[in-house]
């Protein structure tokens, strides 16, 4: 991979005149190819990872499900019709397509309980195609996207040494 | 108590008091760390755990376990194509500190002398004092900090019996191409000097592929090579190294370290050894983001118009500070003092690197970025 992606998957924010010092390239050649990405759609959007636990405030609480989706194939369709049919709507974060004893595995956001088992019972599982579902609410989070949520004790260095 | 006349000749001079004063501060930004910024990398720590869970808990042959001696010949013969024998010519150290000393013990007689280029690592003058030797310390301030054939002959006379490499280098980064290698080469080997070669950085390279000093034409007998797991696996802390070299060496230093150390802790060994099963891919991780942090720190400290000749390996940067008309010292006390920013004198890897200062990347952007800017201010207090 580029090392320019490399840089900002791990740093969004990384800014175009640091990048071109790290890689010893112009700023703006730098400038060009992140242009040139993200026309492409290799880099989709920036965003900040929030630990919403943290979060006090009651608006940002969320509660989360993981749902195993059984579905029909259809004919020269595949999976992918019923797939788009699915990740279109709003509530559902993530969309996969696995091998094993289901199908789609759909990540899906709500309020509360209550929203996420009503689009369960009154979005999905009535889908034509959906044979069956299976939903698992996350308890707790500690890894996402790479980060660990927990605080971590920092390495405790000696401040100079040789 | 009377203490031990070369003991007490042992001196750090100002820099140990400059040290404390960097220990004793808070809030510091240190770049003055010679050890890497990250963890051991989680499956290492992990193998460290399971072999306690295990009851990995005795001593292990004074040699070092089998299995640990056994990755590192495999390692050697991979990258490099050398081939040392697990059973005679590989021992494994309490880092590369303890095999270097148990080197200097093994082959000095009183009076022989061991070259050491400076700028160098601290180490190298005092373990040859305490085995008996003198260290000849040789000045390559002036040719771009590399040793060179001519500067070698000038002081190698009939009582050297060996000299310490080091690269890359601690302090400077500076590393050598094969060319440059053998040349040397040639001269210790008419010379019958024995090359002792710490190459502890050695896969922290950055603009071209390491040449392991034992790979030269008819050096691997003439060689002692050092490598440990601290730097490159990020393991400072478990102490591990390893020196190889010609048998009889080998059972010489092998002897001391059985009546001294005994062994390396086990749970360090078992660890080493998953390093080289599983870690290449996190060592070459760790490389990648050094290099970038080494084009940053370089690229701002030449705008900032202090002078620094291009690492090509290991975390540091070797600045010039001449430019501000003070001394090392003055400018890493008065830069800790004004701005809190932690460096190392150059003064304290050899008396004649007055003018200069180590900075370490070895940390994170964000903190190198502000340390950075913070030495500007006070670069530009002074103008």
């Amino acid at each position: 991979m580029d090392e320019i992606l490399e840089i900002l998957e791990k740093d969004g924010r990384a800014s175009v005149e640091d990048i071109a010092k790290m890689i010893r390239k112009s700023p703006d050649t730098v400038k060009k190819t992140i242009k040139k990405y993200e026309k492409e759609g290799a880099i989709l959007k920036y965003k900040a990872v929030i630990n919403k636990d943290l979060i006090k405030d009651s608006e940002s609480s969320e509660v989360r499900a993981l749902i195993e989706v059984n579905i029909v194939p259809q004919k020269d369709l595949g999976f992918d019709k019923i797939a788009e049919r699915i990740y279109s709507f709003p509530e559902v974060t993530s969309c996969y397509l696995i091998s094993g004893t289901y199908d789609l595995l759909v990540v899906v956001e709500g309020k509360n309980l209550h929203t996420v088992s009503n689009f369960v019972a009154e979005k999905l599982s009535c889908l034509e195609h959906v044979r069956g579902t299976a939903t698992h609410f996350l308890l707790k989070k500690y890894k996402e996207d790479g980060v660990i949520l927990k605080h971590k004790q920092q390495n405790q260095r000696i401040a100079i040494s040789y | 108590m009377q203490i031990s006349k070369v003991v007490e000749k042992m001196q750090p001079s100002g820099i140990r008091a400059f040290f404390d004063l960097v220990l004793g501060m808070k809030d510091v930004i240190s770049l003055g760390v010679g050890e890497p910024d990250f963890v051991t990398p989680w499956q290492i720590r992990e193998a460290g755990i399971y072999s306690l869970e295990q009851g990995f808990t005795s001593y292990t042959s004074n040699k070092g376990l089998y299995k640990l001696r056994l990755g590192i010949h495999r390692y050697l013969k991979n990258k490099f194509g050398l081939d040392y024998c697990p059973d005679e010519e590989i021992l494994i150290t309490v880092g590369v500190s303890e095999g270097l000393d148990l080197l200097m013990r093994a082959i000095i007689n009183p009076g022989d002398k061991i070259l050491v280029p400076q700028p160098s690592y601290v180490s190298y003058g005092p373990i040859t004092e305490l085995a008996g030797g003198i260290p000849v310390y040789i000045d390559t301030s002036k040719d771009g900090f590399k040793i060179t054939p001519k500067l070698l002959k000038k002081y190698i006379d009939k009582k050297t019996k060996g000299i310490v490499l080091n690269y890359p280098t601690n302090p400077t980064g500076v590393s050598y191409r094969r060319k440059e290698l053998e040349e040397i080469n040639k001269v210790l080997l008419s010379n019958k000097v024995l090359c002792i070669s710490d190459e502890v950085y050695g896969d922290l390279t950055y603009d071209f592929g390491h040449v392991a000093f034992p790979t030269l034409p008819k050096a691997k007998n003439n060689t002692v090579y050092f490598n440990g797991f601290s730097k490159s696996y990020a393991m400072t802390g478990w102490r591990v190294g390893f020196a190889c070299g010609p048998k009889d060496i080998i059972a010489a230093m092998t002897k001391i370290h059985q009546y001294t150390i005994m062994c390396v802790p086990i749970t360090s060994q078992m660890a080493a050894a998953e390093a080289l099963v599983s870690g290449k891919k996190q060592v070459e991780e760790m490389k990648r983001e050094y290099k970038r942090r080494r084009e940053f720190v370089i690229s701002e400290l030449n705008s900032l118009g202090l002078k620094c000749q291009r690492p090509q390996g290991a975390f540091y940067a070797f600045p010039c500070v001449k430019s501000t008309g003070l001394s090392s010292m003055e400018f890493s006390r008065k830069l800790l003092e004004e701005e809190k920013v932690a460096v190392v004198p150059g003064t304290a890897f050899g008396s004649n690197l007055e003018g200069y200062i180590r900075i370490s990347y070895a940390s994170s952007l964000d903190n190198l970025k502000e340390a950075l800017s913070r030495i500007k201010k006070f670069l530009n207090k002074r103008k």
